[in-house]
């Protein structure tokens, strides 16, 4: 379906503000250093190709899609670990739910292991955990998912780094210009002030925003911690009208 | 008119990591079982109208190495310039061309996508741009997904008229999103893609 943009209207998204993100070269991030472009980049301005994006239906998923604990299970145990439920709502800049779109995520094991040829780390492989998972939000916005907690792990960047426990996380939106990649921690966790990786966000207070909260409330008694993590993708400085209006 | 003002803030970037494979593309990971394939590994079915083409680009370090843990996503409109959404929200199957293609890079750091030539899409102005397909990159060591454009070579005419191509005030730079094209059983159009160095790709702020 193509965009309409009314008289006026230009549907645009809010100028990303690149010093709340990090900057592509960071040098306690070593892997940043033959891979961060030098050149600025360039100001696109809005057009459709950027404006418009992939929407996913909910029968792409598999029932067990959003459940980290059993979609890898090969003799019906589920993973190993301590058991939590991962929620939230995906926001845009305007504070408005983005209801209808794919998220995706992927994690360590409890151990803190991958299950990834290249992973080396001696911790035990779980047989009973993939370790991918993704879901659509609803109508309000809302995702969850159910897995384990993953462990921190070493990682070959300083002669001694870390990472803190933490969910990588891909984000669509309804726009191709909000697509985004990012990482979730746990609350009170005192490894995710010693990472390079989270160190590479300018703001303490950006930091801040990839830390989900334990929320008692949402526990399912006997079985399983909840955390939430809300994820804002950017907003649209006016409407954007397409023949099927989809929260934009 | 006046515009609303943002009341919160974009949550921050981070990088794909290394094991960007096993959420995005499992099966790629060998990962088998929980997806019944790859989202967006195929992007042609029978019915997809328009030329059929491939689309293949090396990822290039600063260092000249090969980037061999990326993942590549395009956005593309269909062969009349429309912009197809995959499915609906309550449909129960795809389009014929849904516009949205995921491939991970081997080891060389080669993406290859199958599928059709876009159509113009009006620009902002109002006028057409020249053929294009969207990409965006992520991998280890990228902190924020990159986005630039492929265009092709043998629409000289219309590329010399696209107002982004133009916006590149270097000549040289504006070649960093051209690629060039091979004959085979389909077109085949090739573009590397240079992260870094004398031939860096011009990437966006879109
Ligand atoms: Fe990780």
């Amino acid at each position: 379906m193509s965009a309409i943009m009314l008289p006026g209207a230009d549907g645009a998204l809010y100028q990303r503000d690149h010093s709340w993100h990090p900057p592509a070269n960071t040098p306690g991030y070593k892997s940043t250093t033959f891979r961060a472009p030098r050149q600025p980049l360039l100001a696109l301005g809005a057009t459709a190709s950027e404006l418009t994006g992939p929407t996913f239906g909910h029968s792409m998923l598999g029932p067990l899609d959003n459940d980290l604990m059993r979609n890898y299970s090969q003799d019906g145990t589920e993973a190993i670990g301590q058991r939590m439920i991962v929620y939230g709502q995906v926001l845009d800049e305007n504070a408005r739910a983005v209801p209808n779109t794919l998220v995706e995520f992927w994690q360590a094991n409890a151990g803190g292991r991958y299950r990834h040829k290249r992973e080396g780390y001696l911790a035990a492989i779980d047989p009973n955990f993939g370790g991918c998972g993704r879901t659509i939000t609803d109508e309000n916005g809302f995702y969850s998912f159910r897995t384990v907690k993953p462990g921190a792990y070493p990682w070959p960047n300083g002669a001694n780094d870390w990472r803190p426990a933490h969910i990588h996380f891909s984000v669509f939106g309804h726009a191709f210009a909000q697509r985004l990649i990012t990482q979730m921690y746990f609350e009170g966790d005192p490894m995710i002030w010693q990472c390079p990786i989270v160190g590479t966000v300018p703001d303490k207070a950006g930091i801040e925003q990839l830390i989900a909260r334990l929320d008692r409330h949402n526990t399912t008694p006997m079985d399983a911690l909840a955390y939430r993590f809300d994820i804002v993708l950017r907003g649209r400085r006016s409407t954007m009208f397409e023949n099927k209006l989809e929260g934009n | 008119m006046l515009h609303p003002v943002p009341t919160l803030r974009e949550t921050p970037s981070q990088t794909a990591g290394p094991y960007v494979h096993i959420g995005m593309t499992p099966n790629f990971a060998e990962i088998r079982g929980i997806y019944d394939a790859d989202p967006g590994l195929a992007m042609l079915t029978p019915h997809t109208v328009g030329e059929r083409i491939e689309i293949v680009g090396r990822i290039v370090d600063g260092a000249g190495s090969p980037v061999g843990d990326a993942v590549v996503e395009i956005w593309q409109a269909d062969a009349s310039g429309a912009f197809a959404a995959p499915m609906g929200p309550n449909s129960n199957s795809a389009p014929p061309f849904t516009g949205w293609g995921r491939q991970p890079v081997n080891a060389e750091g080669v993406f290859t996508f199958e599928t059709i030539k876009p159509g113009p899409v009006a620009g902002p102005d109002g006028k057409p741009m020249a053929p294009h397909v969207s990409l965006w990159i992520v991998a280890r060591g990228i902190n924020i997904g990159l986005q630039t454009r492929l265009y092709f070579a043998d629409e000289a005419e219309a590329n010399a008229g696209d107002f982004v191509l133009n916006k590149i005030l270097d000549p040289r730079r504006r070649q960093t999103l051209i690629a060039r094209r091979e004959e085979g059983t389909v077109p085949r159009y090739v573009l590397d893609i240079y992260l870094q160095g004398d031939k860096e790709t011009v990437f966006f702020d879109i």
